[in-house]
This record gives C-alpha cells, sequence and structure tokens, in this order.
C-alpha cells in the first residue's frame, strides 16, 4: 500500500490546531484551499479555490452560480413593465442602473427614445449618480471590514443611508425600486426631495473628506493596497474588464462620455483616472469618481424643470399618476374620477385594464443598450417577437466579466492579497449569477 | 395544431383563411404563435382563434448601410469596407463569410457562418481599420420554429479606438449545436460561452474548459431553451389559488 498523497480537512468552524498540525504533517507542499462560499469576505457567495504553495497563491479559480435565480428566464412569462421589478433584483447595489440599462434597450426597441420627457431623463440621471454614490461608498465600506478597518465599515454605511434615505422618499422603497419604467418613471418627485438632494450635497463632501482623511495615506490601507492586483490596459481589455478597473489602469473609457444615454452629453463632469492600476488606484478612482457624481447632480437639480415624468404615447405609458390615499395604499383620485364618476369613461377603464393586464405590444427586433454602472459597462439585449412579453432579455453584468480577472490579479500573489484583489473588482453576486 | 382540427369553426381550407395581401415570403416564414387570449380548446369565441402570427425574418440591408438622417449609422459602412478589404487579405470571399447585415433601430448585425467565426473575429480585433478591441460577451436566443437555425449566438463588440459598436450573430442547428469558440481571441468570453453552453447547449468547440457556470454540475437540460419548461408550483394567497406563471391566463 502507498502513502495517501492527499490529506482532506474540513476547517468549517472546526478546530484550528488541527488544521495546522494538518499542514505540518503534509508531505507536500501544495495545498488547496476552498475559501467560501460563505466567506465573510467574499461579497455574497462566490467562492474561490486556492492552491497556495506557502503563502503564495499558484493558482485561483473562481466557482459562481451560488446565486443564480433564473432572472432572464422569468422574465420572459411577464409583460415589459413587469420586467423592471425582476432586473432590479439582480445586481441589488445598482438597482436603478439595472432598471434603466433595460429600459433604455425596451425603448430601442420601441423606437421612442426621443420622446422620454426631458424631466424623466433627468430624474433618471441623478437617481443613478445617487444610485453611483451609495455603490461606491460600499464598495470601500465592505473593503474596510475585509482588511480589518471597521470604522470605515460603519462610516461608509453611514454615508450610504444618506442616500438610500432619498431613495426611500421618491421610491418607497431603499432597494429594489422598480422606479425607472419603460417611456419614462413610475412617479414624479415628492415634495421636499430637492431639499433633501441639497442637504446631502453640502454634507456629503465633508464627509468624503473624512473616509479621505482615514485612507488616502493611511500607511497600513497604503501597504495592503498599492502594488496589489496589478492588471494593465492589456489585461482589463482581453478580460474584458471595464468600469473603475479599467480606469484606475490609465485608459479614460467611460460610456457617460463615449455612447452618452439620458442626456448626459448635456452635463459636465471628468471621468477620473489613474495609472497605479492596483488597489489603492482603484480606490483613488472611485473616490474621485464621487466627487464627479455630485457634480452631477447638482447640474441635474438645476436642469430640474415641471413637466410630464411618462412618455405622452397613452398605448404604452400608464395612465394614472398614483398618489397616496388616505387608506395608506396608492391611487389616483383623478383618474379614478375619469372612469368611475359622472359621465365616466368605459373606454378608458377598459384601455386601463388592457394596459395593467396585458401589456403593450413591443415590434419585433433585437436591441442593445449599455450604461456605465458603477461597477462598469451594464449591457441589456433585448429580443422581442413582436407580443407583450419579452422573447429573451440578456444581461451583459460587469461584475460577471470583471471576476474573470480574479486569477490574472491573484496568481503569484499571497493569500492575503486575494481578499484586496476581490474587493477591489467590487462584485455583487446578484448581479453575476442573475 | 391544424386549423381544421378545432369544433365550431368555419372549415374552410387553409389557405382561405389567410389574409389576401400576405406576401409569400412571409407565408413561408415561420409561425411565432396561434389563436389569441391564450384559449387552445374551444374555449375562444372571438374568431382570433385561427390567428396566425409569423416570426419577422428581419430583412437583410442593403448597402449604403449609412443612413445620413440617423446619426448613429453614420460608420455602418466603414466597418462594412474594412470588413470586406480585411477578410480578402487572408483569402476569405467576404460574402461566404457574411451571409447578411442587418441595420435596424441604429445597430448593425453582420450574420456571420460559423466556419468563419474565428476569422472574422482575428480580424475585427486586430485590423488597424476596425480594431474591436472589447468584447462584450456572447448569448443565446432558441428560435425552435427556425428549422435548420434554431440557435444563435449574439455577439456584440466594442472598438474603443474608433467608438464603434457592431454586433454578430452566428446560428447553428439544434441536431448539431456547435460553434467555433473564440476563446482564443477574446479571453473574456470564457465565461460567457460557458453561459451560453449551461443555458442553451451551444457547444463552443475550442473552449479550454467548456463547463456549466450556473447551473450544478449534474443538471440536466438547458433551462434557457424555450421547450425547457420554466416550473412552478401554484401558490396560496387568501383563500385563492394562483397558477405558476407558465400556467397562467396568456393574453398574447
Amino acid at each position: 500500500m502507498t502513502t495517501p498523497t492527499e490529506t482532506y480537512v474540513d476547517a468549517s468552524g472546526g478546530d484550528w490546531d488541527e488544521v495546522v498540525a494538518a499542514a505540518q504533517r503534509s508531505q507536500t507542499d501544495r495545498l488547496v484551499i476552498n475559501m467560501g462560499p460563505q466567506h465573510p469576505s467574499t461579497h455574497g457567495v462566490l467562492r474561490l479555490i486556492l492552491t497556495l504553495d506557502g503563502e503564495t497563491v499558484t493558482e485561483a479559480r473562481v466557482g459562481i452560480g451560488y446565486l443564480h435565480t433564473g432572472i432572464e428566464k422569468n422574465m420572459e412569462y411577464r409583460t415589459w413593465t413587469q420586467g423592471t421589478t425582476f432586473v432590479t433584483r439582480m445586481d441589488y447595489l445598482t438597482p436603478l442602473f439595472n432598471e434603466t440599462a433595460y429600459c433604455l434597450a425596451v425603448e430601442k426597441l420601441l423606437g421612442i427614445t426621443d420622446q422620454v420627457p426631458e424631466r424623466a431623463n433627468v430624474i433618471r440621471v441623478m437617481m443613478m449618480e445617487l444610485n453611483r454614490i451609495s455603490s461606491h461608498f460600499v464598495a470601500m465600506a465592505t473593503f474596510g471590514m475585509e482588511l480589518g478597518a471597521t470604522t470605515v465599515m460603519t462610516n461608509g454605511f453611514r454615508e450610504r443611508e444618506m442616500v438610500l434615505d432619498i431613495f426611500e422618499m421618491v421610491t418607497g422603497l431603499r432597494m429594489n425600486h422598480a422606479y425607472i419604467r419603460p417611456g419614462g418613471v413610475a412617479q414624479d418627485l415628492p415634495p421636499g426631495t430637492v431639499g433633501k438632494v441639497r442637504e446631502l450635497l453640502t454634507e456629503m463632501p465633508k464627509r468624503l473628506k473624512d473616509m479621505r482623511k482615514l485612507l488616502d495615506a493611511n500607511p497600513i490601507y497604503l501597504a495592503r493596497t498599492r502594488d496589489v492586483a496589478y492588471l494593465d490596459v492589456t489585461g482589463c481589455l482581453a478580460l474584458g474588464v471595464t468600469g473603475p478597473i479599467l480606469r484606475a489602469a490609465g485608459l479614460p473609457w467611460d460610456l457617460r462620455k463615449a455612447k452618452p444615454y439620458c442626456g448626459y452629453e448635456n452635463y459636465e463632469f471628468d471621468i477620473p483616472v489613474s495609472d497605479g492600476a492596483d488597489v489603492y488606484a482603484r480606490y483613488r478612482v472611485r473616490m474621485a469618481e464621487i466627487e464627479q457624481s455630485l457634480k452631477i447632480i447638482e447640474q441635474c437639480l438645476d436642469k430640474l424643470k415641471p413637466g410630464p415624468v411618462m412618455i405622452e404615447d397613452p398605448k404604452i405609458g400608464w395612465p394614472a399618476q398614483l398618489a397616496l390615499g388616505p387608506d395608506g395604499m396608492g391611487n389616483a383620485p383623478s383618474h379614478i374620477a375619469h372612469i368611475m364618476g359622472k359621465g365616466g369613461s368605459m373606454e378608458a377603464l377598459i384601455h386601463h385594464f388592457k394596459l395593467v393586464t396585458e401589456g403593450f405590444r413591443v415590434p419585433p427586433g433585437q436591441a442593445y443598450a449599455a450604461v456605465e454602472s458603477p461597477k462598469g459597462e451594464l449591457g441589456c439585449f433585448a429580443v422581442s417577437d413582436g407580443g407583450p412579453r419579452p422573447y429573451r432579455v440578456h444581461f451583459r453584468d460587469p461584475s460577471f466579466t470583471n471576476l474573470q480577472a480574479v486569477a490574472a490579479m491573484c496568481e503569484g500573489g499571497t493569500v492575503a492579497d486575494v481578499i484586496a484583489a476581490v474587493a477591489s473588482i467590487d462584485p455583487v453576486m446578484g448581479g453575476v449569477d442573475r | 395544431m391544424t386549423s381544421n382540427g378545432q369544433q365550431g369553426k368555419p372549415n374552410l381550407p387553409e389557405k382561405d383563411n389567410l389574409p389576401r395581401e400576405l406576401g409569400t415570403q412571409r407565408i413561408n416564414s415561420p409561425i411565432a404563435r396561434m389563436g389569441m387570449f391564450g384559449a387552445k380548446t374551444t374555449g375562444d369565441t372571438s374568431g382570433y382563434g385561427r390567428l396566425r402570427v409569423y416570426r419577422h425574418v428581419p430583412a437583410a440591408a442593403q448597402r449604403p448601410y449609412s443612413d445620413p438622417s440617423d446619426p448613429r449609422t453614420a460608420y455602418f459602412d466603414e466597418v462594412a469596407d474594412a470588413l470586406e478589404r480585411s477578410l480578402k487579405e487572408i483569402g476569405t470571399p467576404y460574402d461566404t463569410a457574411i451571409s447578411r447585415v442587418v441595420v435596424d433601430r441604429g445597430e448593425i448585425t453582420f450574420h456571420v457562418q460559423r466556419e468563419h467565426l474565428l476569422d472574422v473575429a482575428t480580424r475585427l480585433r486586430d485590423d488597424p481599420a476596425l480594431r474591436f478591441e472589447l468584447c462584450l460577451g456572447v448569448t443565446g436566443v432558441h428560435y425552435p420554429e427556425d428549422e435548420g437555425n434554431e440557435l444563435h449566438a449574439v455577439y456584440a463588440l466594442r472598438s474603443i479606438t474608433h467608438n464603434y459598436e457592431i454586433r454578430l450573430e452566428v446560428s447553428c442547428p439544434d441536431s448539431d449545436p456547435h460553434i467555433p469558440s473564440i476563446v482564443s481571441v477574446y479571453p473574456t468570453n470564457d465565461w460567457h460561452e460557458r453561459e451560453a453552453w449551461d443555458f442553451f447547449g451551444i457547444i463552443f468547440d475550442g473552449h479550454p474548459a467548456l463547463t456549466r457556470i450556473h447551473m450544478p454540475d449534474d443538471w440536466h437540460g438547458h433551462p434557457q431553451r424555450k421547450d425547457y419548461p420554466l416550473g412552478g408550483i401554484p401558490v396560496e394567497y387568501r383563500g385563492a389559488k394562483v397558477p405558476p406563471p407558465d400556467q397562467r391566463r396568456s393574453y398574447a
């Protein structure tokens, strides 16, 4: 009998001395470690299979799929409007980007891109930029936590809360909004929104400054992030990596400038870049992007002019502007009066019923629409067969593509750097697995 | 479903049931669905029971591809010209490699023959006049009624140098679901091709490790194909039973 060459040690909540002893007993230098899928620093349920030679990672493989929910398949059985409720749950930290990408694709299929009201576009931009701030804060907060800096975590989540308060006020929910709809947005901004956003605009720069004080020149942070998980422009493009990682490698590529949508060409902002191509550079780019987002939000407030927030075409836009009723439910007194009151319009009732139950029909064809999400290019590819439901919807989620870079970033580095590398990609598994 | 198999419907020959103005092309195109309001039996008395909806087959675009009134299409001819010249350099006739070009909604789609896909992708990436550095992945679409071309693989490509955006579409039959892998040209397609295999069963020949990515390794079937049911169970809500989504009343 030959001696076994492989030893398996289950380290899930077990005795660590046993693990250490087994590693010392082992005759081989090669150690395969399974990190995740339930690991606090894997951003959800991500599984990393690391082959170690001492402290050095010689091979890093990624296992995904633990959060697959079949959103794309499910959407084929719902109307085009119901689709927003699904897509908002994909990358749950950037719900408004998911919704916008989807709605832009549907609008392209319908050929109504130019008919979306100006106010709806301004609201979309404002909500997206607020969302970019909250997403980047979570990226930095979780990153801090994973490196052991809990103050960064609590501060980051506190700052994000300011943004979520605005979301709750506007959409009714902190996450999973389903606020942006094909043709416009679900509702106009409630009174007091502008004041609350202005409050954020004055408060946020101070909070940003605090965050910068904590991290920008922190020697421990620098030691953990400088020259770690290096990936240059060539590597990024080969692996399809976009977003802050690509910009941190020095390429000023941003879809908001390159292929403007929702009227981004009318806003003045810069694309922050860095040439570090490491974890620290990605952090700096994200910080600078938050500052640029604040600049855009300020311009949005100036551009907010009264007007409709949904396309005029009654075949697409839902007829009612819902308001909060005395029973706490959403209803629209003027619309109810129109269909039910004296001389009520039966046709309006039928129309409303048909539009809500059956939905609108989309001419056959296919379209691809992309937005610059906080993580990179978020694309929506939609196919219609002419019916009231999508024939196929596919999302090119940036986290899914960016995660492929884990091997390129981690191999040759130490185990501790794997944590920093994954955190700097900022993947959200809800979007990766969809 | 044959049209004469339904009770309570006039027993007309099939050709008399079609509106007269339909072109031959449309009649020959595959039927996407029949009937309306989801009624599959005699329940539908609306007269829509015999309605046939044909699948839209986008017409091939003729040159010039660029439409002066639409700025989004400005570069389409440049890309097509450069691709034609570039393919000629490696001895591949453009017309055999590209079977059809579709221009629709400000987007251009090149329908590529699968045996030439690798050549086309390589030229698109490397030719200085094209320089499509960024591949945005591949996804599948299943058209069961498109006989002989049931499975489509759709690639989106982006050129950062020229700010171009194009789409490639490759099709293969269900009986021979093979498409060459372009991971050697665009490494980013590694996971995307695995996803398309997992969900549609398209086999990408030459992929380094074509395994399932989202579904468990021992899963049977490819869930996003149209012949794969959605599944689900009825849910009880306040005394009423709500059927699963694919068994609810269909209005289409």
